[in-house]
C-alpha cells in the first residue's frame, strides 16, 4: 500500500500550491463579493494545461491520473472553492461525457478548446422539477430535418454562462422504447444557436465566484453530429460521469476542510482571552483536533475511490462514500471553525466565513447526500 | 537568435541564510532555487527566440553539487538546454573567476546575445555582466529595459535615474536585464515535466580549460575581511504638518530618488 504521490502527481500538486497562493486567494475574496466568476484565473489556468487535467495529451489535455487530479484539487480549494468549484464542473462532468462517448470528431471540436483551456466546459441535467430523480426530466429532444429540436429548461448550471463559456452538453428525452420507458440523449448546443437563452447568475449562499444559471431551449435546432453518444444510452453515460464528479467533489471537501482547519488554528493561536492564547484551552484544542481526525479520515477515502478509479477497478461506492464523508465532514468543520472563531468568524469579510457559506452546497451538487446514502445502501445489497 | 541566460541557483530567500564562520560567504549547501532575478532574462531570453521565430536559450550556471534545482525551473518555463559548471575546485571562487567560467561556458554554446541579471540576489556584487563582456570582447550594455534585435545589431533601452537611453551595439552582446521589466511566464506543467527530459551538460573546470589556480579559493583576489550585522531599523522621521505636508513629502521623495 502506497499513499504517496508519483513525481508528476507531485509536481503538478506544488504547481498548482503555487498558482492558488499567487494568483487565485488574492482576488478570491474580491470576486465572491462582486458575484463574479473570475474567468481571467480560469484562462490563466488553461495556459498551464490545467483545464486539461483528465483528458489525455492527444485531445489536448495532460492525462493526469485521478489522484493527481484530487491533489491538484486539495491545493486549489484551499485557496477559493469558487474557482475550484468551476475547474471541477469544467474537468468532470463539463468535458468527460465528450471524452468517454463523443465521435474523434466531436472530440476536436468541442473536447480540444476545453482541454487547451481556451473555452469552458458546462453541462445540464437538472431542472426545476428534476434533481434527484435524473429520470424525471422533462426537457426533450425530437428528430427533425436532419437534427434534433430541443425544447425545455435547465436549472443551476454551472459554467455555461461566461465569457469563457462554449456553450452546454445537456440530457434530454428522445422518446420512448417498445416497452414505453423513456430513452435519453446528450446533445451539444453552442452558445449563440437560435432559441438558446440564459438567465441572469444566480447568487447562492456560497460559490459567488461560480457562474450558475438557468438555461432555456426554445425549438432550439441541433444537427446529428451534435448528439453525444448512443442516443438510447444518454443517461446511462451520464451518470457514469457523476461517479467522477462525486470524487471531485469530495476533494472539493477535503480543501475546504483543509482551509478551514488552517485558519482555526492560526486565529486560536493569535487569539487571546483570559491572558493567554485561546489555542491553549482544551476546549478549543479538541475541536481542532477533532477537524484534523475526520479531515485525513475523508482525505483517505477519497484518494482510496481515485486509486481505484486509476486502476479501472469498480469504485462507486467507495465514491459515493467519500463524497458522503468528506462533505458532512466540511460543513461540520466549517461550523466549528467559524465557532473557534467566534464574533469574528460570523462576519463575512473574514476567510473563514466565506468557506462557510461554500460549505452547504457540497452536500447537495454532484448527487445529494441522500442519494449517495442509496448508491451505498444498493452496493451492499439492500 | 541563439541566446545564453547567465542565471545563478541560490538558497531559498524565504528562508534563513548563513554564513560560514571562517570564509564569511554565504553557505550554499541544500536545494538551491532559481534567483527570482534571473527570471526575468529567462524571459526575455524567451521572448527575443520567439520574435526571431527561431533558435533556442541556453542556460549557464555555476553551482555547487551538481545543483539543478534552479536549471529545472528555468528550462520549464521553455529554455532548451543548460550548460552547468559544479566542481570542487570551484569553492571560494571570487566574482571575477566566476566571470572566467561563465564566459568559457558561454563561448562553448556560440550564442548571438548573452544576458544576464544585473545583480544576484545573494551575492550582489553586480560586477559579473561587465566582466564577463571584457573576457568574451563583447560590448556591455547593463540595466537593459527593452531590446530590440535588428538585424546584426540590437538597440537596448538602458534604464538610467532620470529615464532611459538609447544604445545599439552590434551582436554578440552582454546584457544585463533590469528586474520587473518583463513579466516572467509561469511554468506549465507540460513544460514542468519536459524539463525533466532536457540536456543539463555538466562541466568541470578542466573542461572548459581553465587554469585550477584561476579560479577557486586559490585564485581569489577579493576576500571577504568581516562582516557586521546590518543595523537595527531605525524609527520613522516625523513630519509635522504645518500646512506644507505636501511640499515635505515630495521633497524627501526627491531626496531618495523615487520622484
Amino acid at each position: 500500500m502506497d499513499f504517496d504521490l508519483s513525481e508528476p502527481e507531485q509536481e503538478l500538486a506544488a504547481l498548482c500550491r503555487d498558482f492558488a497562493q499567487r494568483e487565485i486567494a488574492p482576488v478570491a475574496a474580491a470576486a465572491w463579493e462582486e458575484n463574479r466568476c473570475p474567468t481571467e484565473i480560469l484562462e490563466k489556468m488553461g495556459k498551464l494545461g490545467l483545464l486539461g487535467l483528465l483528458v489525455p495529451p492527444e485531445w489536448g489535455g495532460i492525462g493526469m491520473t485521478t489522484v493527481g487530479f484530487v491533489a491538484a484539487m486539495e491545493a486549489l480549494g484551499v485557496a477559493d472553492q469558487s474557482v475550484a468549484s468551476a475547474w471541477q464542473a469544467h474537468s468532470t462532468i463539463g468535458s468527460l461525457p465528450l471524452l468517454l462517448f463523443g465521435t474523434d470528431e466531436q472530440k476536436e471540436r468541442w473536447l480540444r478548446p476545453l482541454a487547451e483551456g481556451t473555452a469552458l466546459g458546462a453541462f445540464g441535467l437538472t431542472e426545476p422539477d428534476a434533481g434527484s430523480d435524473a429520470r424525471g426530466i422533462a426537457t426533450r429532444a425530437v428528430c427533425r430535418d436532419g437534427g434534433w429540436v430541443v425544447n425545455g429548461r435547465k436549472a443551476f448550471i454551472s459554467n455555461a454562462g461566461t465569457d469563457m463559456s462554449f456553450g452546454v452538453t445537456l440530457l434530454a428525452r428522445t422518446g420512448e422504447d417498445d416497452r414505453g420507458a423513456p430513452q435519453y440523449g446528450s446533445f451539444v448546443v453552442e452558445r449563440g444557436t437560435d432559441g438558446f437563452t440564459m438567465g441572469p447568475k444566480m447568487k447562492g449562499i456560497g460559490w459567488h465566484g461560480l457562474d450558475t444559471r438557468e438555461l432555456y431551449f426554445d425549438d432550439v435546432w441541433v444537427p446529428d453530429d451534435h448528439l453525444v453518444g448512443d442516443p438510447d444510452l444518454g443517461l446511462g453515460q451520464f451518470l457514469k460521469t457523476l461517479e467522477v464528479g462525486r470524487i471531485s467533489i469530495a476533494a472539493l471537501s477535503i480543501s475546504l476542510t483543509q482551509a478551514v482547519l488552517d485558519l482555526a488554528l492560526g486565529y486560536a493561536k493569535e487569539r487571546r482571552q483570559f491572558g493567554r492564547a485561546i489555542a491553549d484551552f482544551q476546549a478549543i484544542q479538541f475541536k481542532l483536533a477533532d477537524i484534523a481526525t475526520e479531515l485525513e479520515a475523508a482525505r483517505w477515502l477519497t484518494y482510496r475511490a481515485a486509486a481505484l478509479r486509476d486502476a479501472q477497478r469498480p469504485f462507486m461506492k467507495e465514491a459515493a462514500m467519500a463524497k458522503l464523508k468528506a462533505s458532512r465532514t466540511a460543513m461540520w468543520a466549517a461550523s466549528e471553525a467559524v465557532q473557534i472563531h467566534g464574533g469574528i468568524g460570523y462576519m463575512l469579510e473574514t476567510p473563514v466565513a466565506r468557506f462557510f457559506c461554500d460549505a452547504k452546497v457540497l452536500e447537495i451538487g454532484e448527487g445529494t447526500n441522500e442519494i449517495q446514502h442509496l448508491v451505498i445502501a444498493r452496493a451492499l445489497g439492500c | 537568435m541563439n541566446v545564453v541566460v547567465c542565471v545563478k541557483q541560490i538558497p531559498d530567500p524565504a528562508g534563513t541564510m548563513k554564513l560560514d564562520q571562517s570564509s564569511h560567504n554565504l553557505v550554499r549547501e541544500g536545494k538551491l532555487i532559481l534567483d527570482e532575478s534571473d527570471s526575468y532574462g529567462v524571459e526575455m531570453g524567451l521572448q527575443l527566440a520567439e520574435q526571431a521565430g527561431g533558435g533556442e536559450v541556453t542556460l549557464v550556471s555555476m553551482a555547487p553539487n551538481s545543483e539543478t534545482s534552479g536549471l529545472r525551473t528555468a528550462l520549464a518555463m521553455g529554455a532548451a538546454r543548460a550548460i552547468l559548471v559544479s566542481d570542487p575546485g570551484l569553492a571560494g571562487t571570487d566574482a571575477l573567476g566566476t566571470a572566467k567560467v561563465l564566459a568559457a561556458a558561454i563561448k562553448r554554446a556560440e550564442p548571438d546575445l548573452i544576458l544576464t541579471a544585473t545583480e544576484s540576489t545573494d551575492g550582489y556584487t553586480g560586477t559579473i555582466p561587465a566582466q564577463i563582456a571584457e573576457l568574451l570582447g563583447m560590448p556591455s550594455v547593463t540595466f537593459s529595459k527593452k531590446v530590440t534585435i535588428s538585424g546584426d545589431n540590437v538597440t537596448v533601452e538602458r534604464q538610467t535615474e532620470e529615464g532611459y537611453e538609447e544604445v545599439e551595439v552590434p551582436l554578440p552582446a552582454v546584457l544585463s536585464v533590469t528586474a520587473g521589466v518583463v513579466e516572467p511566464r509561469y511554468p506549465s506543467f507540460k513544460g514542468i515535466m519536459a524539463a525533466k527530459g532536457k540536456p543539463v551538460d555538466e562541466l568541470k573546470v578542466t573542461d572548459l580549460g581553465i587554469d585550477g589556480s584561476a579560479v577557486g579559493a586559490s585564485g581569489a583576489r577579493q576576500e571577504v575581511t568581516a562582516v557586521t550585522p546590518a543595523e537595527a531599523r531605525k524609527a520613522g522621521e516625523i513630519v509635522t504638518d504645518d500646512g506644507d505636508g505636501f511640499q515635505q513629502i515630495i521633497s524627501y521623495l526627491e531626496r531618495i530618488k523615487v520622484i
